[in-house]
């Protein structure tokens, strides 16, 4: 009699349903939320590991410390910089090419599927790979730039703040922009023909088609695309570590770089830590104002 | 005229788009298979002179003093290969219970747990970094492969259940109600009907995780030093350290690239519907 009744019990969707959920939910929220928690209690610490005998709970100090630390503040200047610029680049050359890819031509299909190379490359091949390409010496970009008569001398790209700067944003941009092509042509091909049958019959231009009728239909999809890759572009590490290093003085020095060099170089974990939570917190509130306000304006729609 | 115009425009474009999306890579891929004279001359000489092997024979046979760095690279290449698929494997067969509790059985609070577990998302890797190095200090698990797993884990586990949930509410419940009426079991109907129907589902979602798990730099840079580092580490390392050995780099990052370039060519309609899953409904 106990076996049917074990059965029932197990088949039970509210006892089932939490037994196959658990596994799972353990350990995403063993290894996220438990270390979250941490992480705020180290914030409010002074724990250097080099001067243990001076640790102590100092509640907001750190951040109090942050907020006058120029080298912090420089940091998070050059984080915005780098994703805002990466984010506007990606989404009008996503959408130019979207564009371009959705019309009738041969081969179409083989084009498409080449986006797929850059997102699915290592990011840190990504960053050796642009590392090489703008070497000073032997790199590819100044032997393009040469042998077309831009410049006239090699440059070491990398020496000057302005330049570095572009060239990781421009690296960056090759490796995410894929990204926003995809989402971009999924959004094109839910867009129905009569509505740019009616427009073609009203007389409009291609490029007031675009702007009526293409662009807004998209622009859902585009929020979501350019909050993700803005996001993602405040994360960015390996890009920048490897190639720039942070430099020319401190030019491309991300806030993830400096977390790093804090904790694991400088061994100031409560620094280090509360130095991520802020700039979390940073991101982390215009991410929710922008979720809000794109959902109202779907909605809306 | 104008039409015959914009057909030039068009493939003018489309050229375009493609000289920009591979020009990178091919020219990692030429300089892999260099000779270093040819890449160091000025100007430089785009199609190389004669091809070689040299590059990649020598990351895997090097002689000498530099026998540590094969080692190393044949090491941190098996590194790779076992943590991607352990954690591919343990995050399917968790992902698509969860996935399939979430998308077919009532129970309480399974809304707030999609969302917990779709919140952790935002969580940047910067943050977790430091704690999570503490903690795995105290388990003895840094430079662990097992180590490792556990993290990369709890970055691709989210995203598998994301997929396959949707994937699962694709596929009408009659089917299952008809099993269920023959007298499966929940579980048994999983296997018997909702498994074998979802083949592209659970295609794409394991590559979405070997991708990922093969990909991940931040946590194998932090938490691994020699025994459980992984290529990308290495990779990360040769070119902060190698100084003029842009070659082999080049070689390594190749071979590093392959795995998940192959992949998503091979099945990129699995790739391009799991991307747009999620935003676009």
């Amino acid at each position: 009699m106990t076996k049917p009744r074990l059965r029932s019990l197990f088949d039970d969707p509210r006892i089932l349903g939490l037994l196959l959920v658990v596994p799972a939910m353990l350990a995403i929220l063993g290894v996220v939320l438990f270390p979250m928690f941490n992480s705020l209690w180290l914030s409010l610490q002074q724990h250097d590991l080099s001067r243990p005998q001076e640790n102590a709970f100092i509640w907001f100090r750190n951040y109090i410390d942050l907020l006058q630390d120029p080298r912090y503040l420089n940091s998070l200047q050059a984080t915005f910089k780098f994703s805002l610029f990466s984010v506007l680049i990606e989404l009008t050359l996503g959408v130019a090419i979207a564009i371009t890819l959705n019309q009738n031509f041969r081969g179409r299909g083989f084009v498409r599927g080449l986006m797929i190379l850059p997102w699915a490359m290592p990011s840190i091949v990504n960053a050796a790979m642009w590392k090489w390409i703008y070497n000073a010496d032997y790199g590819a970009l100044n032997a393009l730039l040469s042998q077309l008569h831009i410049i006239s001398n090699y440059r070491i790209w990398l020496a000057e703040p302005v330049t570095a700067m572009t060239l990781i944003i421009l690296a960056n941009v090759w490796k995410e922009t894929p990204f926003t092509v995809i989402l971009a042509l999924a959004a094109l091909q839910t867009i129905p023909d009569d509505l740019y049958e009616a427009s073609r019959v009203d007389g409009a231009t291609e490029w007031q088609t675009f702007l009526r009728i293409t662009l807004p239909l998209i622009m859902p999809v585009l929020m979501i695309a350019g909050l993700l890759q803005f996001i993602w572009g405040f994360q960015t590490f390996e890009l920048i570590f490897i190639v720039t290093g942070g430099g020319p003085f401190s030019s491309t020095e991300m806030t993830n770089l400096r977390v790093y060099a804090t904790t694991f170089r400088s061994l100031r974990f409560g620094y280090g830590a509360a130095m991520a939570y802020l700039t979390s917190l940073i991101i982390f509130i215009p991410a929710v104002v922008y979720i809000r306000t794109a959902y109202r304006k779907v909605v809306e729609a | 005229m104008p039409r015959l115009l914009k057909r030039f425009f068009l493939y003018l474009a489309v050229t375009g788009i493609i000289v920009w999306t591979i020009a990178p890579y091919i020219w990692l891929i030429i300089s892999s298979f260099s000779v270093k004279i040819d890449l160091l001359t000025v100007p430089l000489r785009w199609i190389p002179s004669r091809l070689t092997l040299e590059n990649y024979y020598s990351l895997f046979f090097m002689r000498g003093s530099e026998s540590v760095n094969a080692r190393l690279f044949i090491h941190s290449l098996g590194n790779s290969a076992f943590i991607s698929m352990t954690t591919m494997f343990i995050c399917l067969v968790l992902g698509v219970l969860a996935a399939y509790a979430i998308a077919r059985l009532r129970f309480k609070g399974s809304n707030l747990m999609v969302f917990v577990m779709m919140a952790t998302q935002l969580v940047p890797p910067i943050v977790l970094v430091v704690p999570m190095y503490v903690i795995m200090r105290q388990f003895d698990l840094l430079d662990k492969r097992a180590g490792l797993i556990i993290v990369d884990i709890s970055i691709v586990l989210p995203l598998v259940i994301w997929l396959m949930r949707g994937y699962f509410a694709s596929i009408p419940s009659e089917l299952e109600d008809a099993a269920r009426i023959d007298g499966c079991t929940h579980l048994g109907a999983l296997v018997r009907v909702i498994l074998p129907l979802s083949g592209p589902g659970l295609v794409s979602v394991m590559i979405f995780a070997f991708i990922a798990a093969w990909n991940e730099y931040l946590y194998a840079f932090i938490f691994t030093n020699v025994d459980a580092k992984t290529l990308p580490v290495l990779i990360g390392e040769f070119s902060t350290k190698l100084g003029l050995e842009y070659l082999r780099i080049a070689a390594a990052g190749v071979l590093a690239s392959l795995p998940p370039v192959i992949l998503a060519l091979v099945f990129q309609r699995f790739i391009i519907r799991g991307l747009t899953a999620g935003a676009i409904k």
